[in-house]
């Protein structure tokens, strides 16, 4: 079996609308148990456990807790981040809305951990359905006595609000979502201060994206020794894969960790339609790179994605077969990022006007060597010198397009007759 | 819904602000705040226009120009892309006789590009309002035009 379902194996068969359907398949059960272990050992289970972050960057999940966990403040927070807006990505709406209360309770869970006392759930509000299906879950579980004060009577007070976003992608990283929920434009803060030490109203806060929080009931209920045992040495657990582009079967698949690109793709996808052949793939979304069919027999696996100076490891999977021009595609890509980028720093600002003129340039044909030299330079400084995420890795399906299908670009500059 | 009303269901600080523009703009049959209403969420909030203003202009769902009753919004990221968005997008465009950014001369629809609707699986995907259209084709996409033109009439 490919799949292998631990976060998603409540969908379909629980109503997202009752707390009663979630409760009868083991939910809150962990957060029970949670409450009577010591706050420490919950954190020791997470360490053990080698749980990552899942929206992307891949960050032990441990230390971001035991950050929040040592702050002093009398006020923290714990944010959930589901503001899922990478183009390709929509695991964390499949999260949300089948079984919304996965995600609220290990919240809870984290939040006790850790010593916070008030939640938010900041969702993206293209994302109607999640919104209201979470906000509904949130209420019910207040209702039971899972939120709130005194929780379970274990002297312990927790509550969640749930905020939606209004159309900026920037917002889904860490510090320009805090702006985002004090009601301020999203743009990016400097750091340091990371989010633990002086996060949202300038108060220690953990943000954790919606999947992550998912994990953390079930480390509690297997513990951390037996969750590492799924996947890989460096990348345990599974993960959701939201796969779409030109195959037979698009959709949201949980496998382990360790499970090859390729099969994904041809076993669970069903390859590509109508006997025409895959030409690239790209990984993790806009952000992200897009190698070849020859590379997909690489693993689903953090180290690896590593490799590609991004944040891969959301896990979306996009398939591209042998009709697209791989310059429409970059365009696509290069448009998109300059549209979303908030203005603050210049290498982001300017990068992506100059990005998309070169791109154009070798779509058309009308490009010369010294084009291709500009873009090659200039995608490198965005990537190393952009002061958040966005700016940092929006060239990065370029660069790896730079090396991986280098010939493409080359037969533009030849077609134009160069300079 | 009148202003005032949206405005007491929040607590009078600042990080409410974008609940607020998101809750009462939503009421609004154009899709667009006027300068005294952002006056009004201002002064109940105790900070600057320009405030109100800035954050207004930082994020797409807001509006300070009048849109068409009916938002169509058309996910043009590359997953939409792949599946052929174009054909999709040109339909929509014939049959409107606008481009993206314009608004159709009775008001009735304005045409825009979303960011990424989530529905990469069932692409391509666009948005009217809050409801999402998926897996669409340029037959489906005069069905549902034809069915809000009669909406409009019934």
């Amino acid at each position: 079996m490919l799949e292998k379902k631990v976060l998603s194996k409540r969908f379909g068969l629980v109503n997202p609308l009752s707390i009663k359907d979630y409760i009868e398949h083991d939910g809150y059960k962990n957060l029970r148990k949670a409450l009577q272990m010591e706050k420490i050992t919950i954190i020791d289970e997470v360490e053990k456990s080698k749980l990552r972050g899942r929206g992307g960057a891949g960050f032990p999940v441990h230390i971001k807790m035991m950050g929040l966990a040592k702050e002093a403040s009398e006020v923290k927070y714990i944010i959930n981040n589901a503001d899922e807006g990478e183009p390709g990505n929509f695991k964390d709406r499949a999260l949300l809305e089948n079984d919304p209360h996965q995600t609220i309770e290990g919240m809870i869970i984290s939040a006790y951990a850790t010593g916070a006392s008030k939640g938010y759930i900041y969702i993206r509000g293209e994302y109607n359905r999640a919104i209201s299906i979470v906000k509904w879950a949130v209420d019910q579980a207040r209702d039971m006595g899972f939120l709130g004060e005194n929780i379970l009577d274990s002297g312990f007070d927790f509550d969640i609000e749930v905020r939606t976003g209004a159309g900026a992608y920037v917002v889904g990283e860490e510090f320009a979502l805090l702006e985002s929920i004090e009601g301020k434009s999203g743009r990016t803060r400097v750091k340091p201060p990371f989010p633990t030490e002086k996060g949202l109203f300038g108060k220690p806060t953990l943000i954790n994206n919606v999947e992550t929080f998912c994990n953390i009931p079930v480390i509690i209920e297997s513990g951390g020794k037996a969750y590492a045992k799924i996947g890989t040495a460096s990348s345990t657990g599974t993960k959701l894969i939201s796969l779409s582009g030109n195959v037979k079967n698009p959709g949201v698949y949980e496998v382990p960790f360790g499970v090859t690109l390729r099969d994904v793709i041809d076993i669970l996808g069903g390859g590509v339609p109508e006997s025409r052949k895959l030409k690239m793939v790209q990984l993790g979304g806009a952000c992200g790179p897009i190698i070849p069919e020859f590379m997909l027999d690489m693993k689903i696996d953090y180290d690896r994605f590593e490799e590609f100076e991004s944040k891969t490891g959301a896990g979306a999977i996009i398939v591209m077969d042998d009709r697209h021009n791989l310059f429409e595609i970059l365009l696509r890509i290069v448009e998109f990022f300059g549209h979303e980028s908030c203005g603050k720093c210049t290498p982001c600002r300017e990068g992506h006007v100059q990005l998309e003129r070169l791109v154009k340039r070798f779509l058309h044909k009308e490009s010369t060597p010294k084009d291709l030299l500009s873009l090659e330079s200039l995608a490198r400084v965005m990537h190393q010198t952009s002061l958040c995420g966005l700016g940092q890795s929006s060239p990065i399906s370029l660069i790896s397009t730079l090396g991986y299908f280098r010939d493409e670009y080359h037969d533009r500059i030849e077609f134009s007759g160069g300079e | 819904m009148q202003l005032r009303e949206i405005l007491e269901k929040y607590p009078k600080t600042e990080d409410y602000l974008i609940e607020i523009l998101l809750d009462y703009q939503k009421t609004k049959v154009h899709h667009y705040l006027s300068e005294e209403e952002l006056k009004e969420i201002a002064n109940y909030l105790n900070v600057s226009e320009s405030k109100v203003s800035s954050v207004m202009t930082f994020y797409t769902f807001f509006s300070m120009k009048p849109k068409g009753e009916y938002v169509i919004q058309i996910c043009h990221d590359v997953p939409c892309y792949l599946n052929d968005q174009n054909s999709v997008q040109k339909t929509l465009t014939n049959l409107l006789n606008i481009e993206i950014g314009e608004t159709t001369e009775d008001k009735m629809f304005t045409l825009e590009y979303t960011s990424c609707l989530g529905a990469c699986d069932k692409a391509p995907a666009m948005r009217i309002g809050e409801k999402t259209f998926t897996s669409l084709t340029p037959n489906k996409v005069k069905a549902i035009l034809a069915e809000y033109r009669g909406k409009k009439h019934a």
